[in-house]
Protein backbone atom coordinates (compact mmCIF):
# COMPACT_ATOMS: atom_id res chain seq x y z
CA UNK A 1 0.00 0.00 0.00
CA UNK A 2 1.82 2.98 -1.19
CA UNK A 3 1.72 6.63 0.95
CA UNK A 4 -1.30 7.94 -1.82
CA UNK A 5 -3.26 5.42 -1.04
CA UNK A 6 -3.50 5.33 2.99
CA UNK A 7 -4.28 8.55 2.27
CA UNK A 8 -7.14 8.48 0.26
CA UNK A 9 -8.17 5.78 2.74
CA UNK A 10 -8.44 7.96 5.48
CA UNK A 11 -9.87 10.88 3.80
CA UNK A 12 -12.86 8.46 2.58
CA UNK A 13 -13.55 6.43 5.28
CA UNK A 14 -13.61 10.11 7.16
CA UNK A 15 -16.77 10.68 5.45
CA UNK A 16 -18.24 6.95 4.87
CA UNK A 17 -19.89 7.56 8.02
CA UNK A 18 -22.52 3.86 7.84
CA UNK A 19 -20.57 2.95 5.00
CA UNK A 20 -17.19 2.61 6.10
CA UNK A 21 -17.79 -1.34 7.57
CA UNK A 22 -18.53 -1.72 3.35
CA UNK A 23 -15.41 0.49 2.36
CA UNK A 24 -13.54 -1.86 4.40
CA UNK A 25 -14.70 -5.32 4.05
CA UNK A 26 -15.07 -4.60 -0.02
CA UNK A 27 -11.61 -3.30 -0.13
CA UNK A 28 -10.36 -6.21 1.55
CA UNK A 29 -12.04 -8.38 -0.95
CA UNK A 30 -10.51 -6.35 -4.03
CA UNK A 31 -6.81 -6.76 -2.35
CA UNK A 32 -7.36 -10.67 -2.31
CA UNK A 33 -9.84 -11.41 -5.73
CA UNK A 34 -8.23 -13.58 -8.73
CA UNK A 35 -10.83 -11.84 -10.54
CA UNK A 36 -11.96 -8.41 -11.25
CA UNK A 37 -15.54 -8.43 -10.91
CA UNK A 38 -15.39 -7.24 -7.48
CA UNK A 39 -13.76 -4.18 -8.79
CA UNK A 40 -15.98 -3.40 -11.26
CA UNK A 41 -19.25 -3.56 -8.82
CA UNK A 42 -17.18 -1.62 -6.20
CA UNK A 43 -16.68 1.21 -9.55
CA UNK A 44 -20.64 0.93 -10.13
CA UNK A 45 -21.73 1.22 -6.33
CA UNK A 46 -19.20 3.49 -5.02
CA UNK A 47 -21.53 6.87 -5.58
CA UNK A 48 -24.68 4.83 -4.91
CA UNK A 49 -23.48 4.22 -1.32
CA UNK A 50 -20.94 6.98 -0.71
CA UNK A 51 -22.89 9.96 -2.80
CA UNK A 52 -20.75 12.33 -4.72
CA UNK A 53 -19.79 15.54 -2.09
CA UNK A 54 -16.34 16.54 -2.16
CA UNK A 55 -13.78 15.65 -0.38
CA UNK A 56 -13.09 17.63 3.02
CA UNK A 57 -9.50 18.32 2.98
CA UNK A 58 -7.80 20.97 4.81
CA UNK A 59 -4.47 22.52 3.89
CA UNK A 60 -2.29 19.79 6.10
CA UNK A 61 -4.42 17.04 3.65
CA UNK A 62 -3.15 19.15 0.47
CA UNK A 63 0.44 19.01 1.99
CA UNK A 64 0.60 15.38 2.79
CA UNK A 65 -0.85 14.68 -0.45
CA UNK A 66 1.98 16.94 -2.09
CA UNK A 67 4.53 14.95 -0.42
CA UNK A 68 3.38 11.43 -0.78
CA UNK A 69 3.58 12.23 -4.75
CA UNK A 70 5.05 15.61 -5.96
CA UNK A 71 2.47 17.62 -7.34
CA UNK A 72 -0.30 15.82 -7.05
CA UNK A 73 -3.15 17.95 -5.49
CA UNK A 74 -6.59 16.15 -4.52
CA UNK A 75 -8.25 19.77 -4.48
CA UNK A 76 -11.72 19.13 -6.12
CA UNK A 77 -11.99 15.44 -5.62
CA UNK A 78 -15.29 13.85 -4.85
CA UNK A 79 -15.52 11.17 -2.39
CA UNK A 80 -16.88 8.55 -4.93
CA UNK A 81 -13.86 9.19 -7.13
CA UNK A 82 -11.16 8.99 -4.83
CA UNK A 83 -13.35 5.88 -2.97
CA UNK A 84 -12.12 4.63 -6.93
CA UNK A 85 -8.55 5.47 -7.40
CA UNK A 86 -7.94 3.90 -3.87
CA UNK A 87 -10.03 0.49 -4.91
CA UNK A 88 -7.54 1.02 -8.74
CA UNK A 89 -4.50 1.11 -6.26
CA UNK A 90 -5.91 -1.74 -3.78
CA UNK A 91 -6.51 -3.88 -7.06
CA UNK A 92 -3.72 -6.45 -6.62
CA UNK A 93 -1.07 -6.68 -10.01
CA UNK A 94 -2.70 -9.88 -11.97
CA UNK A 95 -2.79 -8.02 -15.39
CA UNK A 96 -0.91 -5.56 -17.08
CA UNK A 97 -1.96 -1.95 -15.37
CA UNK A 98 -2.72 -0.50 -18.67
CA UNK A 99 -4.96 -3.29 -19.71
CA UNK A 100 -6.80 -2.97 -16.67
CA UNK A 101 -7.17 0.98 -16.79
CA UNK A 102 -8.19 0.32 -20.39
CA UNK A 103 -11.04 -1.91 -19.84
CA UNK A 104 -12.24 0.62 -16.83
CA UNK A 105 -11.95 3.41 -19.41
CA UNK A 106 -13.67 2.43 -22.07
CA UNK A 107 -16.78 1.20 -20.36
CA UNK A 108 -16.59 4.36 -17.58
CA UNK A 109 -19.15 6.74 -17.53
CA UNK A 110 -18.71 10.52 -16.95
CA UNK A 111 -17.92 10.64 -13.13
CA UNK A 112 -15.88 7.30 -13.41
CA UNK A 113 -13.75 8.50 -16.57
CA UNK A 114 -13.26 11.62 -14.52
CA UNK A 115 -11.90 10.10 -11.75
CA UNK A 116 -9.95 7.77 -13.44
CA UNK A 117 -7.75 10.49 -15.14
CA UNK A 118 -7.20 12.57 -11.89
CA UNK A 119 -5.91 9.38 -10.64
CA UNK A 120 -2.60 9.46 -13.06
CA UNK A 121 0.03 10.59 -10.93
CA UNK A 122 -0.90 7.59 -8.63
CA UNK A 123 -0.64 4.32 -10.59
CA UNK A 124 2.23 1.97 -11.34
CA UNK A 125 4.26 2.12 -14.64
CA UNK A 126 3.24 5.74 -16.07
CA UNK A 127 4.30 5.32 -19.83
CA UNK A 128 2.70 2.92 -20.23
CA UNK A 129 -0.31 4.80 -19.79
CA UNK A 130 0.32 7.62 -22.95
CA UNK A 131 -2.13 6.41 -25.14
CA UNK A 132 -5.04 6.23 -22.58
CA UNK A 133 -4.35 9.43 -21.69
CA UNK A 134 -4.21 10.47 -25.58
CA UNK A 135 -7.49 9.25 -25.85
CA UNK A 136 -8.90 11.20 -22.51
CA UNK A 137 -7.09 14.40 -23.91
CA UNK A 138 -9.20 13.90 -27.11
CA UNK A 139 -12.39 14.14 -25.13
CA UNK A 140 -14.44 17.00 -25.72
CA UNK A 141 -16.59 16.47 -22.39
CA UNK A 142 -14.58 19.27 -20.69
CA UNK A 143 -14.79 17.91 -17.67
CA UNK A 144 -13.01 15.09 -18.79
CA UNK A 145 -10.33 17.05 -20.46
CA UNK A 146 -9.41 18.95 -17.47
CA UNK A 147 -9.29 16.06 -15.22
CA UNK A 148 -6.02 15.45 -17.28
CA UNK A 149 -5.27 18.92 -17.62
CA UNK A 150 -6.38 20.72 -14.30
CA UNK A 151 -4.09 19.94 -11.04
CA UNK A 152 -2.58 17.18 -12.22
CA UNK A 153 1.21 16.34 -12.29
CA UNK A 154 1.07 13.57 -15.24
CA UNK A 155 1.14 15.92 -17.84
CA UNK A 156 3.64 17.95 -16.44
CA UNK A 157 6.27 15.03 -15.54
CA UNK A 158 5.24 11.92 -18.78
CA UNK A 159 4.55 14.22 -21.91
CA UNK A 160 6.52 14.87 -24.68
CA UNK A 161 7.00 18.50 -25.75
CA UNK A 162 3.82 18.11 -28.65
CA UNK A 163 1.72 16.95 -26.59
CA UNK A 164 2.46 19.12 -23.68
CA UNK A 165 1.77 22.09 -26.59
CA UNK A 166 -1.20 20.37 -27.35
CA UNK A 167 -3.17 20.10 -24.38
CA UNK A 168 -2.03 23.94 -23.95
CA UNK A 169 -4.00 25.03 -27.54
CA UNK A 170 -6.88 22.55 -27.10
CA UNK A 171 -7.29 24.38 -22.96
CA UNK A 172 -7.75 27.46 -25.15
CA UNK A 173 -10.16 26.30 -27.82
CA UNK A 174 -12.08 24.65 -25.75
CA UNK A 175 -12.58 27.43 -22.93
CA UNK A 176 -10.61 25.80 -20.35
CA UNK A 177 -8.70 27.89 -18.08
CA UNK A 178 -4.63 27.80 -18.17
CA UNK A 179 -3.91 28.72 -14.82
CA UNK A 180 -4.63 25.34 -12.92
CA UNK A 181 -2.44 23.39 -15.18
CA UNK A 182 0.57 22.06 -13.33
CA UNK A 183 4.09 23.24 -14.76
CA UNK A 184 2.06 25.79 -16.96
CA UNK A 185 5.73 27.74 -16.15
CA UNK A 186 8.20 25.58 -15.96
CA UNK A 187 7.18 23.82 -19.51
CA UNK A 188 7.03 27.10 -21.57
CA UNK A 189 9.15 26.69 -24.52
CA UNK A 190 9.74 28.54 -27.83
CA UNK A 191 7.93 26.00 -29.80
CA UNK A 192 4.58 26.93 -27.84
CA UNK A 193 5.00 30.39 -27.64
CA UNK A 194 5.21 30.73 -31.75
CA UNK A 195 1.61 28.56 -31.32
CA UNK A 196 0.34 30.63 -28.79
CA UNK A 197 1.61 33.94 -31.06
CA UNK A 198 -0.56 32.68 -33.73
CA UNK A 199 -3.28 31.72 -31.83
CA UNK A 200 -3.32 35.57 -30.42
CA UNK A 201 -3.01 36.96 -33.45
CA UNK A 202 -6.03 34.72 -35.36
CA UNK A 203 -8.33 35.79 -32.27
CA UNK A 204 -7.31 39.98 -32.58
CA UNK A 205 -8.27 39.56 -36.23
CA UNK A 206 -11.15 37.75 -35.94
CA UNK A 207 -12.57 40.23 -33.02
CA UNK A 208 -12.10 37.98 -30.40
CA UNK A 209 -11.09 38.38 -26.93
CA UNK A 210 -7.34 37.22 -25.67
CA UNK A 211 -7.59 34.80 -22.68
CA UNK A 212 -5.82 36.36 -19.88
CA UNK A 213 -3.77 33.55 -18.93
CA UNK A 214 -2.05 32.88 -22.14
CA UNK A 215 0.00 35.24 -21.30
CA UNK A 216 1.53 33.29 -18.58
CA UNK A 217 3.48 30.65 -21.14
CA UNK A 218 4.47 33.47 -23.12
CA UNK A 219 6.07 35.87 -21.03
CA UNK A 220 9.74 33.41 -20.88
CA UNK A 221 9.92 34.06 -24.42
CA UNK A 222 9.27 38.24 -24.45
CA UNK A 223 13.12 38.60 -25.79
CA UNK A 224 11.15 37.30 -29.39
CA UNK A 225 10.31 39.99 -31.58
CA UNK A 226 6.64 38.22 -32.37
CA UNK A 227 6.28 37.84 -28.49
CA UNK A 228 7.11 40.90 -28.14
CA UNK A 229 4.90 42.49 -30.95
CA UNK A 230 1.95 40.47 -29.46
CA UNK A 231 2.82 41.27 -25.80
CA UNK A 232 2.84 44.82 -27.06
CA UNK A 233 -0.49 45.03 -28.99
CA UNK A 234 -2.24 43.40 -26.24
CA UNK A 235 -1.20 46.19 -23.54
CA UNK A 236 -2.38 48.73 -25.82
CA UNK A 237 -5.91 46.70 -26.02
CA UNK A 238 -5.76 46.93 -22.21
CA UNK B 1 -45.53 23.58 -17.82
CA UNK B 2 -42.10 21.28 -16.44
CA UNK B 3 -42.55 18.03 -18.99
CA UNK B 4 -40.14 14.68 -19.18
CA UNK B 5 -39.82 12.69 -22.55
CA UNK B 6 -39.06 9.07 -20.66
CA UNK B 7 -37.96 7.69 -24.24
CA UNK B 8 -36.18 9.77 -26.79
CA UNK B 9 -33.29 8.39 -28.96
CA UNK B 10 -31.22 11.58 -29.32
CA UNK B 11 -28.22 9.65 -30.18
CA UNK B 12 -29.92 10.65 -33.81
CA UNK B 13 -31.33 14.19 -32.94
CA UNK B 14 -29.77 17.37 -33.96
CA UNK B 15 -29.23 20.09 -32.01
CA UNK B 16 -32.03 21.92 -33.08
CA UNK B 17 -34.15 18.97 -31.21
CA UNK B 18 -32.22 19.83 -28.10
CA UNK B 19 -33.30 23.87 -27.81
CA UNK B 20 -36.73 23.08 -29.09
CA UNK B 21 -37.24 20.39 -26.59
CA UNK B 22 -35.46 22.54 -23.66
CA UNK B 23 -38.15 25.85 -24.85
CA UNK B 24 -40.94 23.67 -24.79
CA UNK B 25 -40.02 22.70 -21.21
CA UNK B 26 -38.77 19.26 -21.36
CA UNK B 27 -36.21 18.87 -17.85
CA UNK B 28 -35.65 15.48 -18.24
CA UNK B 29 -35.30 12.36 -20.96
CA UNK B 30 -34.44 9.13 -21.14
CA UNK B 31 -32.23 7.15 -23.95
CA UNK B 32 -33.42 3.87 -24.29
CA UNK B 33 -30.68 1.20 -26.19
CA UNK B 34 -32.02 0.22 -28.88
CA UNK B 35 -31.31 -0.59 -32.60
CA UNK B 36 -29.63 2.26 -34.20
CA UNK B 37 -31.13 1.32 -38.34
CA UNK B 38 -28.01 -0.53 -39.43
CA UNK B 39 -26.77 -3.43 -37.49
CA UNK B 40 -24.16 -4.07 -35.47
CA UNK B 41 -21.50 -6.73 -36.22
CA UNK B 42 -18.94 -6.90 -33.31
CA UNK B 43 -19.89 -6.24 -30.14
CA UNK B 44 -17.38 -3.25 -29.62
CA UNK B 45 -19.64 -1.39 -31.67
CA UNK B 46 -22.53 -2.37 -29.43
CA UNK B 47 -20.05 -1.89 -25.95
CA UNK B 48 -19.65 1.98 -27.25
CA UNK B 49 -22.89 2.61 -28.30
CA UNK B 50 -23.64 1.92 -24.54
CA UNK B 51 -20.66 4.22 -23.43
CA UNK B 52 -22.02 6.73 -25.70
CA UNK B 53 -25.29 6.66 -23.72
CA UNK B 54 -24.00 7.17 -20.44
CA UNK B 55 -21.07 9.06 -21.09
CA UNK B 56 -21.46 11.84 -24.33
CA UNK B 57 -24.87 12.15 -25.30
CA UNK B 58 -25.22 12.78 -21.14
CA UNK B 59 -23.38 15.32 -21.16
CA UNK B 60 -24.68 16.54 -24.81
CA UNK B 61 -28.13 16.97 -23.65
CA UNK B 62 -26.84 18.72 -20.54
CA UNK B 63 -25.21 21.90 -22.58
CA UNK B 64 -29.07 22.44 -23.29
CA UNK B 65 -30.26 22.02 -19.77
CA UNK B 66 -32.03 18.67 -20.02
CA UNK B 67 -31.16 16.05 -18.01
CA UNK B 68 -30.35 12.93 -19.70
CA UNK B 69 -30.87 9.27 -18.60
CA UNK B 70 -30.62 6.25 -20.12
CA UNK B 71 -31.84 2.63 -20.03
CA UNK B 72 -29.57 -0.37 -21.43
CA UNK B 73 -30.10 -3.50 -22.96
CA UNK B 74 -30.12 -5.98 -25.76
CA UNK B 75 -33.14 -4.84 -28.02
CA UNK B 76 -34.94 -7.56 -29.86
CA UNK B 77 -33.88 -6.96 -33.56
CA UNK B 78 -30.31 -7.71 -32.33
CA UNK B 79 -30.96 -10.60 -30.30
CA UNK B 80 -31.45 -12.80 -33.26
CA UNK B 81 -27.78 -12.51 -33.82
CA UNK B 82 -26.76 -14.71 -31.28
CA UNK B 83 -23.28 -14.01 -31.67
CA UNK B 84 -23.34 -10.59 -30.99
CA UNK B 85 -26.29 -11.42 -28.34
CA UNK B 86 -24.26 -12.91 -26.46
CA UNK B 87 -21.27 -10.97 -26.24
CA UNK B 88 -23.75 -7.82 -25.13
CA UNK B 89 -25.11 -10.24 -22.31
CA UNK B 90 -21.64 -10.64 -20.97
CA UNK B 91 -21.08 -6.44 -20.77
CA UNK B 92 -24.23 -5.76 -19.82
CA UNK B 93 -24.45 -5.99 -16.23
CA UNK B 94 -21.00 -3.45 -16.29
CA UNK B 95 -23.51 -0.66 -18.29
CA UNK B 96 -26.39 -1.39 -15.60
CA UNK B 97 -24.61 -0.14 -12.35
CA UNK B 98 -23.46 3.66 -14.39
CA UNK B 99 -24.39 6.76 -13.33
CA UNK B 100 -27.78 7.71 -14.65
CA UNK B 101 -29.07 4.04 -15.58
CA UNK B 102 -32.95 4.20 -14.81
CA UNK B 103 -33.86 0.56 -16.18
CA UNK B 104 -32.75 -2.12 -18.69
CA UNK B 105 -34.59 -1.63 -21.20
CA UNK B 106 -35.95 -1.11 -24.35
CA UNK B 107 -36.21 -4.86 -24.41
CA UNK B 108 -38.62 -7.71 -25.65
CA UNK B 109 -40.20 -8.98 -28.67
CA UNK B 110 -40.11 -7.87 -32.39
CA UNK B 111 -40.84 -11.11 -34.57
CA UNK B 112 -41.13 -13.14 -31.79
CA UNK B 113 -38.88 -15.52 -32.11
CA UNK B 114 -37.09 -18.33 -29.97
CA UNK B 115 -33.52 -16.23 -29.53
CA UNK B 116 -35.82 -13.14 -28.71
CA UNK B 117 -37.03 -14.82 -25.99
CA UNK B 118 -34.33 -16.24 -24.68
CA UNK B 119 -33.18 -12.83 -24.70
CA UNK B 120 -35.86 -11.17 -23.06
CA UNK B 121 -35.98 -13.67 -20.60
CA UNK B 122 -32.57 -13.27 -19.49
CA UNK B 123 -32.18 -9.35 -19.41
CA UNK B 124 -35.73 -9.73 -16.87
CA UNK B 125 -33.77 -11.86 -14.59
CA UNK B 126 -30.54 -9.59 -14.77
CA UNK B 127 -32.90 -6.38 -13.48
CA UNK B 128 -34.84 -8.17 -11.15
CA UNK B 129 -30.93 -9.05 -9.76
CA UNK B 130 -30.57 -5.68 -9.57
CA UNK B 131 -33.37 -4.33 -9.07
CA UNK B 132 -33.88 -2.43 -12.01
CA UNK B 133 -37.26 -1.03 -13.68
CA UNK B 134 -37.33 -2.64 -17.08
CA UNK B 135 -38.95 -0.64 -20.38
CA UNK B 136 -40.47 -3.04 -22.87
CA UNK B 137 -40.49 -2.88 -26.63
CA UNK B 138 -44.09 -4.26 -27.68
CA UNK B 139 -43.64 -5.36 -31.33
CA UNK B 140 -45.28 -3.29 -34.55
CA UNK B 141 -46.34 -6.53 -36.01
CA UNK B 142 -48.94 -9.35 -34.26
CA UNK B 143 -48.98 -6.48 -31.40
CA UNK B 144 -51.56 -7.61 -29.30
CA UNK B 145 -50.57 -10.76 -28.56
CA UNK B 146 -47.04 -9.93 -28.15
CA UNK B 147 -47.82 -7.20 -25.71
CA UNK B 148 -49.95 -10.12 -23.72
CA UNK B 149 -46.95 -12.49 -24.12
CA UNK B 150 -44.37 -9.94 -22.89
CA UNK B 151 -46.65 -9.19 -19.67
CA UNK B 152 -46.60 -12.94 -19.31
CA UNK B 153 -43.01 -13.63 -19.02
CA UNK B 154 -42.69 -10.49 -16.79
CA UNK B 155 -45.10 -12.61 -14.89
CA UNK B 156 -43.92 -15.82 -15.00
CA UNK B 157 -40.04 -14.66 -14.12
CA UNK B 158 -41.75 -13.06 -10.88
CA UNK B 159 -41.27 -9.19 -11.86
CA UNK B 160 -43.29 -6.77 -9.72
CA UNK B 161 -45.74 -4.94 -13.00
CA UNK B 162 -44.62 -1.84 -11.25
CA UNK B 163 -41.66 -1.89 -12.07
CA UNK B 164 -42.31 -3.10 -15.35
CA UNK B 165 -42.98 0.30 -18.30
CA UNK B 166 -44.66 -1.77 -20.87
CA UNK B 167 -44.29 0.33 -23.90
CA UNK B 168 -45.57 1.79 -27.52
CA UNK B 169 -49.54 0.86 -26.42
CA UNK B 170 -52.24 1.87 -28.19
CA UNK B 171 -56.59 1.63 -27.82
CA UNK B 172 -56.24 -2.29 -28.29
CA UNK B 173 -53.49 -3.36 -25.54
CA UNK B 174 -54.20 0.11 -23.14
CA UNK B 175 -56.94 -1.65 -21.07
CA UNK B 176 -55.17 -5.38 -20.81
CA UNK B 177 -51.65 -3.47 -19.33
CA UNK B 178 -53.55 -1.40 -16.69
CA UNK B 179 -55.63 -4.21 -15.57
CA UNK B 180 -52.62 -5.93 -14.78
CA UNK B 181 -50.83 -3.16 -12.78
CA UNK B 182 -48.29 -2.03 -15.42
CA UNK B 183 -47.05 1.26 -16.22
CA UNK B 184 -48.48 2.01 -19.90
CA UNK B 185 -46.34 3.88 -22.12
CA UNK B 186 -47.60 5.29 -25.57
CA UNK B 187 -44.93 6.60 -28.08
CA UNK B 188 -46.59 9.85 -29.94
CA UNK B 189 -44.79 8.45 -33.17
CA UNK B 190 -48.08 8.83 -35.76
CA UNK B 191 -46.85 6.70 -38.75
CA UNK B 192 -46.65 3.39 -36.67
CA UNK B 193 -47.43 4.21 -33.36
CA UNK B 194 -49.59 6.72 -31.87
CA UNK B 195 -51.14 10.27 -32.75
CA UNK B 196 -51.51 12.97 -30.63
CA UNK B 197 -54.81 13.23 -30.81
CA UNK B 198 -55.96 9.44 -30.70
CA UNK B 199 -53.73 10.09 -27.17
CA UNK B 200 -55.52 12.80 -25.73
CA UNK B 201 -59.17 10.14 -26.39
CA UNK B 202 -57.50 8.02 -24.60
CA UNK B 203 -56.27 10.26 -21.83
CA UNK B 204 -60.21 11.29 -21.69
CA UNK B 205 -61.17 7.21 -21.18
CA UNK B 206 -58.67 6.10 -19.50
CA UNK B 207 -57.52 9.30 -17.06
CA UNK B 208 -54.05 9.71 -16.20
CA UNK B 209 -52.99 6.83 -13.93
CA UNK B 210 -49.78 5.23 -14.69
CA UNK B 211 -50.33 6.26 -18.34
CA UNK B 212 -46.62 8.00 -19.56
CA UNK B 213 -46.27 9.44 -22.56
CA UNK B 214 -43.22 9.81 -24.82
CA UNK B 215 -42.02 10.65 -28.13
CA UNK B 216 -39.83 7.84 -29.11
CA UNK B 217 -37.97 10.19 -31.52
CA UNK B 218 -35.46 8.76 -32.91
CA UNK B 219 -33.73 8.43 -37.05
CA UNK B 220 -36.97 8.20 -38.04
CA UNK B 221 -40.01 10.21 -39.17
CA UNK B 222 -40.52 11.38 -35.74
CA UNK B 223 -40.74 14.26 -33.47
CA UNK B 224 -38.64 15.55 -30.62
CA UNK B 225 -41.68 17.69 -29.36
CA UNK B 226 -44.23 15.06 -28.74
CA UNK B 227 -44.76 15.18 -25.34
CA UNK B 228 -45.24 18.93 -25.59
CA UNK B 229 -47.48 18.77 -28.20
CA UNK B 230 -49.53 16.20 -26.62
CA UNK B 231 -49.55 17.83 -23.59
CA UNK B 232 -50.69 21.39 -25.24
CA UNK B 233 -53.69 19.52 -27.62
CA UNK B 234 -54.80 17.79 -24.19
CA UNK B 235 -54.89 21.30 -22.44
CA UNK B 236 -56.76 22.47 -25.29
CA UNK B 237 -59.21 19.69 -25.32
CA UNK B 238 -59.96 19.97 -21.95
CA UNK B 239 -58.17 17.11 -20.22
CA UNK B 240 -57.41 17.93 -16.86
CA UNK B 241 -54.20 19.84 -15.75
CA UNK B 242 -53.28 17.47 -12.99
CA UNK B 243 -53.79 14.50 -16.09
CA UNK B 244 -51.89 15.97 -18.25
CA UNK B 245 -49.24 17.02 -15.18
CA UNK B 246 -49.20 12.77 -14.49
CA UNK B 247 -48.82 11.78 -17.80
CA UNK B 248 -46.06 13.98 -19.23
CA UNK B 249 -44.27 14.10 -15.61
CA UNK B 250 -44.79 12.90 -12.76
CA UNK B 251 -45.62 9.05 -13.66
CA UNK B 252 -42.37 8.82 -15.53
CA UNK B 253 -40.45 10.33 -12.35
CA UNK B 254 -42.66 7.28 -10.33
CA UNK B 255 -41.13 4.97 -12.48
CA UNK B 256 -38.09 5.47 -13.51
CA UNK B 257 -37.16 6.84 -10.25
CA UNK B 258 -37.58 3.59 -8.77
CA UNK B 259 -33.66 3.00 -9.93
CA UNK B 260 -32.35 5.53 -7.84
CA UNK B 261 -30.68 7.11 -10.52
CA UNK B 262 -33.68 9.91 -11.12
CA UNK B 263 -34.70 12.65 -8.76
CA UNK B 264 -36.52 15.92 -8.99
CA UNK B 265 -33.43 17.45 -7.47
CA UNK B 266 -31.80 16.41 -10.32
CA UNK B 267 -33.15 19.72 -12.90
CA UNK B 268 -34.09 22.01 -9.78
CA UNK B 269 -31.52 22.01 -7.35
CA UNK B 270 -28.15 20.13 -8.95
CA UNK B 271 -25.80 19.54 -7.07
CA UNK B 272 -22.26 21.50 -7.85
CA UNK B 273 -20.00 18.77 -8.78
CA UNK B 274 -23.17 17.57 -11.19
CA UNK B 275 -22.81 21.25 -12.62
CA UNK B 276 -19.99 21.34 -13.13
CA UNK B 277 -18.96 17.97 -15.10
CA UNK B 278 -22.16 17.34 -16.50
CA UNK B 279 -25.20 20.10 -16.57
CA UNK B 280 -24.99 23.43 -17.37
CA UNK B 281 -27.92 24.22 -15.07
CA UNK B 282 -31.76 24.68 -16.64
CA UNK B 283 -31.22 28.03 -18.10
CA UNK B 284 -35.52 28.09 -18.34
CA UNK B 285 -35.85 27.63 -14.55
CA UNK B 286 -33.29 30.12 -13.67
CA UNK B 287 -34.84 32.54 -15.95
CA UNK B 288 -38.17 32.01 -14.63
CA UNK B 289 -39.95 32.61 -17.89
CA UNK B 290 -42.63 30.05 -18.80
CA UNK B 291 -41.66 27.57 -21.69
CA UNK B 292 -43.25 28.15 -24.73
CA UNK B 293 -43.95 25.14 -27.46
CA UNK B 294 -43.25 26.18 -31.03
CA UNK B 295 -43.48 23.78 -34.35
CA UNK B 296 -39.95 22.89 -35.16
CA UNK B 297 -40.44 25.40 -38.12
CA UNK B 298 -40.82 28.09 -36.40
CA UNK B 299 -36.89 27.71 -35.13
CA UNK B 300 -35.82 27.86 -38.39
CA UNK B 301 -34.72 31.87 -38.67
CA UNK B 302 -34.90 32.81 -42.05
CA UNK B 303 -31.68 34.97 -41.99
CA UNK B 304 -29.24 31.75 -40.74
CA UNK B 305 -26.64 32.44 -43.49
CA UNK B 306 -25.47 35.19 -41.69
CA UNK B 307 -23.82 35.24 -38.33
Amino acid sequence: MTQAADLLRNWVLAQAEDEADWIVRSLARIASATQERDLFIFMGLAPRRLGKADLALGAEDLDAADAACPGWSPEGWSVDGAARVLAILTAPATRIFADRFKDLRRTADVAEMIALYRGLPLYPDPDSLHFEVGEGLRSNIKAVFESIAHRNPFPRDHFDEHRWNHMILKALFIGSRLTPITGLGARANPELARILVDYAEERIAAGRPVPQDLWIPLKPFRGDPAVAAILRQEEVAQ
Amino acid sequence: MMLIDPHAHMISRTTDDYVAMADAGIVALIEPAFWVGQPRTFVGTYVDYLSTIVGWERFRAGQFGIRHYCTVGLNSKEANNEELAEGVMDWLPRFALKEGVVAIGEIGYDEQTALEDRYFRLQLELAKELNLPVMIHTPHRDKKRGTSRSMDVCEEHGLDPGMVIVDHNNEETVAETLQRGFWAGFSIYPSTKMGNARMVEILRQYGGERIIVDSACDWGISDCLGVAKTAQLALDRGIPKQTVHMVCYQNALDAYGQSGQMQEADWLDPPAIDQRTLFEGNSILRGGREPHIEAPGDRRRTDHMID
